[in-house]
């Protein structure tokens, strides 16, 4: 059994403002030096087999189908 | 005559689905409730996507809605031609369906947003906006969470230029959205997705105007006239 991760973040020039909440409150709590925070989301999928390839494969095929919106997110998959 | 019959889609989690119904009634037309788990459009004439939370809006708004087995039926008859209004999580759905370009976020004040909201009629030309004129000024009930109308900027150009923004949010932008957007309609003009609750502005007495009755006149009219 393998599991495969995908993260999915909003694009770049999407206005995240989940993560500047979160940025604006590290100063408070005595973090400094952080210049910005963006928030995603990691899914965990597990598979029944091997991480092959084409497994690979079609875990792309989910994120790009379910887990990701490609009209407002991208994806990386990877094996953990 | 008979009247015209305008489905509403109920999914789990659809909570405007009575109101929309009703406004459809007031308007003329017949309501017909459509069950997101069928097949079968019923053979109606319109269809109203209503507000709510489909699917416990997990994962994205919208997102697993649009994998609903009816959707298979309404993006096949959107796409020839059948008027389609997206309410609030119906918008969400249309977008998500690519029925719709863009996306709806999270609003960018991360607060709910509950209150009548004033909006200008964009485009009295769709299917769902012809009982408005142009530059008309409406004021509907707003309720979302996740009403951040985004898209690239060659797709708010295009939308802008080709007059497919419906309406736009006006005083107060409520939640982000790009370019004041409130609505948006496809190239053809059948699909309309609207952010604010037009079924909830339909009597006096539970609405804070009546202004929200004219989607539903316009395509009432448009369907007697057919």
């Amino acid at each position: 059994m393998a599991r495969v991760v995908v993260d999915v973040m909003l694009k770049p020039e999407i206005l995240d403002p989940q993560g500047q909440a979160i940025a604006r409150k590290l100063p408070q709590l005595g973090f400094d030096g952080v210049v910005a925070v963006r928030q995603g989301k990691r899914f965990e999928v597990e598979l029944e087999g091997e991480a092959d390839e084409a497994a690979l494969e079609r875990v792309a095929k989910i994120a790009e189908t379910l887990l990701a919106n490609p009209v407002i997110e991208n994806y990386e998959v990877r094996v953990l | 005559m008979d009247a015209a019959r305008v489905g509403i889609i109920t999914f789990p989690g659809s909570l405007d689905d009575k109101d929309a119904a009703r406004a459809v009634r007031l308007a003329g037309a017949e309501p017909v409730a459509l069950w997101h788990g069928d097949h079968d459009l019923r053979g109606v004439d319109a269809v109203v996507l209503p507000g709510g939370f489909s699917y416990g809006d997990y994962l994205r708004a919208g997102a697993i809605a649009r994998f609903a087995p009816l959707m298979t039926e309404l993006v096949a008859a959107a796409e020839a031609g059948l008027p389609v209004l997206g309410i609030c999580n119906g918008f969400q759905v249309l977008c998500e369906s690519h029925l719709l370009p863009g996306a709806l976020l999270p609003n960018a004040g991360l607060h709910f947003v509950c209150r009548d909201q004033r909006l200008r009629v964009e485009n009295a030309d769709t299917v769902w906006t012809t009982e408005y004129r142009e530059g008309q000024e409406l004021v509907i009930p707003i309720k979302n969470r996740d009403g951040r109308y985004t898209a690239d900027r060659e797709t708010l150009a295009e939308l802008a230029s080709t007059g497919r923004i419906v309406a736009r949010y006006l005083d107060l932008n409520p939640n982000g959205s790009q370019d004041d957007i409130a609505g948006i309609c496809n190239e053809a003009g059948n699909v309309v997705g609207l952010m604010p609750h037009p079924e909830h502005a339909v009597e006096s007495l539970t609405g804070p105007s009546t202004d929200g009755l004219g989607f539903f006149t316009s395509i009432v009219k448009r369907l007697v006239n057919a």
